[in-house]
């Protein structure tokens, strides 16, 4: 084994594949809390085989931060695999949900932007409605850029989940 | 056993007996009440405390002296908050014990019920892995694992917190059952090949190896197997507080202890080498200095059991993850002997330069009973530590030849340890002498643990190193805060020896002139049915030496006392 260098700062993603027992998620966060790592989002599910979980979580730093973290979060006694799929070929996905003010004369133009970035409209009344948009990252952000001129009343991401292309394992 | 059946609390008995346990170390209370009604009737002996912390410390010191777990039972609440001193000690110096903590009943958690603590919670970051016993019938699983889990690959505390009515409810599973561990890694039995190859291949072309060995070497047994390395290759030993014992300090090829207060030698042979190879050490901050500055020119290798330790101080050439006993018979069969003669020559010339040394006028000194000490030490000879001056004065003056021989908290550094240490590893081993060295601050942090020491007609011997201060900080203060004390005067402290005579059955003498220390010894040692204070009352302002600042780089190492008008910088590093 031998080792790399790297201090610059960037967004990772980490897969981590966990057995569902209590108390794993603790330990999970707590092992980026102690080095001071803000976790950007978290998504926790059950996995195709119920005795184990998938925790998709990206996070902020140094790739020797990150690879220090890894180290710490593999070595746990109920996690099986800690993996960083940043720089990796993975399908990425992240669900949101907008509720923007949709007065009758603003209404065609959110339409608008909302048929553009692919967007369900999930609920409407006479003053609002929720989009639903999906894809990856960056197209939620372009999308919610886009609202940013009308009054946006909330967000809600779920958080990025990413699953690796082909035959390899997540 | 009531009708037959039996209750959780008598599962987890019948369990713990299955692992071999001869002692556990407790505290009673309310909701463990069920687990010690199971113990009378058990072939477990209970060793009961006067204080939570002294159990856990107990049960480390059995672990480090035996290499068995050492196994503690305690009471919800403050009795199991009272363990986290002694968690942490453990997990810090990885040594395989098992914390049975009480809890209330399953309805009552989480409503702030009489003596509930969310330990489970709370003692995460203290704990290898821990338990909450949610159903009786897996009590039997959760011990198997828990003693798996603390003993293997990089040993650690285990936390179990049983709550009341799952221990006193009725079990029907099976004593016997397989572990449910599917995340939980070992190395493998063999280092890769590609390792060895390529670390023999380093030594080789090395004409300035050390060897540095840390606690892995005594946790696998490697002790025999670094000997045969070290004279195969010729190549010098240092090791760290925690690995005094895993190679024989007086071996000519050993340099002792390395780092902050380690040998002058040591450190000045890690600055001049061009190889150095670490086996079961963390390269803690107390061993490498400046991280960046550490052996920056020298090839470095790193050979762990833990992968989490791999590039976490400073970056290596090399890593190897595996056990150390494996890793050292597999390097062994790949290396020759090297062309050494030159680097032992120069080493001899440092030791002769710069050998452990003390000014022998003035008051008594520590290093003179310590000196003492070391002379009547036998192969089985057991010395436990507190922390502070004392501490690193007998890692420089006490030689450990043999693995387990040497108790001391290291990366916790936690005061009052050492005399509840020293309790658990005469349990552990009846036949050895077990001398504890302490300082007057740490001893009265669990000299309640005398009570224990009488009642059970221990013969340990305690050498309470007495200079009214804290004196490691004060030694900083002195060094480094213009001789400004602050909080390390302690006034008002007991006499150590009537205190000792205040408990029946333990005994007290007082030490006061170097001309004596010889015949208090003696007389320490005669007492076998009981503990045996010795107050010794040493020079107040004494400082340890050499020293390397908290954060400086080992080349600036301070041999002996700076001059009063030196003035010193304050250490960047921490503590």
């Amino acid at each position: 084994m031998t080792d790399t260098n790297n201090t610059a700062e960037t967004g990772h993603t980490l897969s981590v594949y966990v057995a569902n027992k209590p108390g794993v998620l603790a330990r999970i966060a707590q092992v980026f809390s102690r080095r001071g790592y803000n976790i950007d989002s978290l998504v926790v599910s059950p996995s195709m085989d119920g005795r184990y979980s998938r925790m998709t979580i990206t996070a902020k730093g140094s790739a020797d931060g990150l690879d220090q973290i890894m180290r710490q979060v593999g070595k746990l006694v109920d996690v099986l695999h800690c993996t960083d799929h940043s720089d990796e070929e993975a399908v990425v996905r992240e669900l949101a949900m907008v509720k923007v003010m949709a007065p009758a004369d603003q209404r065609a133009e959110i339409l608008q932007i909302s048929e553009h970035f692919g967007c369900k409209t999930v609920d409407l009344t006479e003053a609002s409605l929720i989009m639903l948009i999906e894809g990856n990252c960056g197209k939620v952000d372009a999308c919610v850029n886009m609202l940013k001129k009308f009054k946006i009343v909330e967000i809600v991401r779920t958080g990025k989940v990413l699953m690796a292309r082909g035959q390899e394992e997540t | 056993m009531k009708d037959g059946k039996m209750s959780g609390a008598e599962a987890l008995v019948k369990c713990l007996e299955n692992e071999d346990v001869e002692y556990i170390f407790g505290l009673s209370g309310g909701a463990a009440l069920p687990i010690f009604d199971a113990l009378v009737d058990a072939k477990i002996r209970l060793i009961l405390v006067r204080h939570e912390q002294g159990a856990v410390h107990m049960a480390d010191g059995y672990a480090r002296a035996t290499g068995k777990p050492g196994v503690v039972l305690v009471t919800s609440g403050p009795g199991a908050t009272n363990t986290m001193t002694g968690l942490l000690t453990a997990h810090m110096d990885s040594v395989p014990i098992v914390v049975l903590t009480g809890q209330t009943i399953t309805a009552m958690l989480g409503k702030d019920a009489f003596q509930e603590a969310d330990v489970f919670n709370t003692t995460m970051p203290l704990v290898k892995h821990s338990y909450m016993v949610r159903e009786t019938n897996t009590i039997p699983r959760i011990v198997r694992e828990a003693f798996h889990i603390a003993r293997s690959g990089r040993p650690g505390p285990v936390l179990i917190d049983l709550p009341k009515d799952q221990s006193a409810g009725a079990f029907e599973g099976d004593l016997y059952p397989d572990m449910d561990l599917p995340g939980y890694r070992l190395p493998d039995e063999q280092p890769d090949p590609a390792d060895i190859a390529a670390i023999a291949e380093a030594f080789s072309k090395s004409r300035r190896p050390v060897i540095l060995a840390g606690q892995g070497v005594l946790i696998s047994g490697a002790g025999e197997e670094l000997r045969a390395l070290a004279e195969k290759l010729g190549a010098p030993v240092t090791t760290t507080l925690l690995g005094k014992g895993a190679f024989p300090e007086n071996h000519a090829l050993s340099l002792g202890m390395l780092g902050m207060h380690g040998t002058a030698y040591a450190n000045k042979a890690v600055v001049e080498c061009d190889l150095i190879m670490s086996v079961g050490s963390r390269f803690d901050d107390r061993i490498i200095g400046q991280a960046p500055q550490f052996c920056r020119d020298a090839v470095r290798i790193h050979v762990d059991v833990d992968r989490g330790e791999f590039g976490r101080m400073i970056p290596c050439d090399r890593y190897c993850y595996a056990d150390a006993r494996s890793f050292l018979t597999a390097l062994l069969a790949h290396v020759g002997s090297l062309d050494t003669a030159d680097w032992l020559e120069q080493i001899e010339a440092l030791k002769k330069r710069y050998p452990l040394t003390y000014r022998k006028r003035g008051g008594l000194k520590m290093q003179h009973i310590l000196t003492a000490l070391n002379e009547r030490m036998d192969d089985d000879t057991i010395i436990a530590t507190d922390v502070g001056q004392h501490q690193m004065w007998a890692a420089q003056f006490c030689k450990i030849d043999h693995p387990r021989c040497w108790l001391s908290s290291g990366g916790a550094g936690t005061m009052g340890y050492g005399f509840p240490a020293a309790i658990g590893a005469q349990l552990g081993r009846p036949n050895s002498r077990v001398w504890a060295v302490v300082g007057d601050g740490g001893f009265q942090m669990t000299l309640s643990e005398l009570a224990t020491a009488a009642v059970n007609k221990l013969p340990v011997k305690v050498i309470i190193m007495n200079n009214s201060y804290l004196g490691m900080v004060r030694q900083w203060q002195t060094m480094f805060y213009d001789d400004r004390k602050s909080g390390v005067d302690l006034e008002g402290n007991p006499d150590f020896a009537r205190l000792a005579e205040a408990y029946t059955g333990a005994r007290g003498f007082t030490l006061r002139r170097a001309g004596d220390v010889k015949r208090i010894l003696d007389r320490a040692e005669e007492v076998t049915d009981g503990p045996c204070i010795i107050n010794a009352i040493v020079e107040k302002t004494d400082n340890v030496f050499p020293m390397i600042p908290a954060g400086a780089k080992l080349e600036d190492m301070l041999i002996r006392e700076p001059k009063k008008t030196e003035k010193l910088e304050k250490p960047t590093g921490s503590t």
